[in-house]
């Protein structure tokens, strides 16, 4: 059963799909979400509400989530594993069915050593692969992890994230395979820069016929400035910024103009790949690019359906 | 091995200050093993805390094959009725023996007591298990995620790991990387689209303090009575 989302219903129509990344704020202010928001609103299918990434504590992408129907949009409820036992995650899910929220991203979650409170103690109750398959059991059996029934329709377009550039590179396309098996309907990629890299993986993904059974939303993130493209090139783990890459920020007279023809570059290559089916744009902190971005990558005006 | 590491001489200070009457007592298994807690180590702490406390506190010094098993420890009953405070150089285990043992004793850590692992190279030890109580080595190449990935993602590695090591430390290789190499070389790399569903945690301490009765055992036991 469709779960009636917009950015479900935009990619069942076969329409390129875009989605945006929306960082909560470090405080209580929702104003910040309301205004992030409405710079999205336009440009893109779906919003990301990130569950305190980084391992930093941010306004809960619950909260964020629920705010974004009110406005009238259509969230991505990101919820990861590092904090939360499978009590609490089922608990966030009703709650957030319950207030409309329909499209939701399992992810393990960035180890808290890497975040604001690094002696947390981690719960990892679940990993990702299982918090997807307790999300599809809660919507299609109407049952917790536990068997035990609950009330209510739980319609859901459960999500997951992929990262083709860490290793073991081989193995990657199986770690895809797994989610596509537990229930994964959509896919967003970790930032893709190394553009061969992602098409092998692609090839590999076709070879499997994932592409069918879910839809490849590729990551984009695109660069600030030179530091950021090295910072990313050599102290991010699992992201690959190639040489060149770098070398087009560090030549440009003005490289926050660079960094975003790089990301349109990106996204027009990605866009020519068999089986991506649309682009998650994360520009963290840069919300604004993300229209202008949309925009020269000919992405725009979005669908209504 | 259980494996362990002294606490700061600073800390163990803190700790025995009052004390009139001090038994430092190691133990000769996992703690000698990892250097931690033997004859040697027990001797050098006691000298240690000699030189910081004076001569008015009195040091003896002492070290059971075991300090989690009575037959052991009862060998040292004298010596720990007389000390105000014994400070084990044995695991978390010992400590807690030593004060199961001899009602009343004051039993003080002077280790931290680490993880169970081995030694991967001298002077190195390297953590293997978490005696999550429900062993799946059989399903990830004998190579535990649980333990090794700071993670325990039992489906795989997460976005993190580079170059072979896990995004926490240069130092320590991804478990999921090992188990890909591993189950590559057996042949056995089908086995990594498995799925391991969510896992059912009370065989592990979220179960509560665990504790495992042989019935067949106490019936012996019970006979001999």
């Amino acid at each position: 059963m469709p779960a009636g989302s917009n950015l479900e219903v935009v990619l069942a129509a076969g329409r390129f799909a875009v989605t945006a990344e929306l960082g909560p704020p470090k405080g209580t202010n929702l104003g910040v979400v309301e205004r992030k928001a409405e710079i999205l609103r336009h440009c893109c299918d779906a919003i990301n509400l990130t569950d305190n990434q980084t391992a930093i504590v941010r306004m809960s992408s619950l909260a964020c989530a629920i705010h974004l129907r009110r406005m009238g949009l259509d969230p991505v409820m990101q919820m990861t594993c590092r904090d939360r036992n499978r009590l609490a995650l089922q608990s966030d899910v009703l709650g957030a069915v319950g207030a409309g929220v329909r499209n939701f991203l399992c992810l393990s979650g960035d180890h808290q050593q890497f975040g604001n409170h690094p002696g947390a103690k981690n719960v990892f109750d679940l990993d990702s692969i299982q918090l997807i398959q307790v999300l599809a059991g809660m919507r299609d059996a109407r049952r917790f992890q536990s068997g035990d029934e609950f009330t209510g329709d739980v319609s859901m377009f459960i999500g997951a994230a992929a990262n083709p550039f860490a290793d073991p590179l081989p193995y990657r396309v199986v770690r895809l395979a797994k989610k596509v098996r537990a229930g994964a309907s959509f896919i967003q990629t970790q930032a893709v820069y190394d553009l061969e890299i992602f098409a092998r993986w692609m090839a590999q993904v076709r070879a499997r016929g994932l592409h069918e059974k879910t839809a490849i939303l590729a990551g984009i993130v695109p660069l600030k400035s030179v530091g950021m493209a090295r910072y990313m090139r050599d102290y991010v783990s699992g992201i690959v910024v190639p040489d060149g890459v770098v070398s087009r920020m560090e030549d440009a007279s003005d490289p926050k103009a660079e960094g975003m023809a790089i990301a349109v570059d990106i996204i027009d290559a990605v866009r020519d790949i068999p089986g991506v089916r649309g682009v998650h744009i994360m520009a963290v902190g840069w919300e604004e690019v993300v229209p202008v971005l949309a925009e020269r990558a000919g992405l725009l005006p979005r669908p209504l359906i | 091995m259980i494996v362990a590491q002294q606490k700061p001489l600073d800390e163990i200070r803190q700790m025995v200050s009052g004390f009139r009457r001090l038994l430092v007592l190691g133990c000769g298994t996992c703690t000698t093993v990892c250097f931690a807690g033997g004859e040697k180590e027990v001797a050098v702490v006691a000298t240690a805390l000699r030189s910081v406390l004076g001569p008015e506190v009195e040091i003896g010094e002492a070290v059971v094959q075991r300090q989690c098993e009575w037959e052991f420890l009862d060998q040292v009953g004298e010596a720990v009725r007389r000390a105000d405070a014994v400070l084990s150089l044995g695991c978390g285990v010992g400590v807690q023996g030593i004060g199961e043992r001899y009602g009343g004793v004051i039993a003080l850590p002077g280790l931290n007591t680490a993880f169970m692992g081995l030694t991967e190279a001298p002077g190195i030890w390297g953590e293997r298990c978490m005696a999550c109580g429900d062993c799946l080595l059989h399903r990830t190449g004998g190579i535990c995620p649980v333990a090794r990935c700071a993670k325990s993602l039992l489906n795989g590695p997460c976005g993190g790991p580079q170059d072979g090591h896990c995004e926490l430390s240069v130092d320590n290789p991804c478990a999921w990387v090992l188990i890909h190499e591993r189950l590559e070389a057996q042949g056995r790399l089908d086995q990594l689209e498995e799925i391991i569903p969510a896992r059912d945690w009370k065989a592990s301490h979220s179960g509560g303090p665990r504790r495992i009765t042989r019935p067949d055992l106490r019936e012996m036991v019970e006979e001999e009575v």
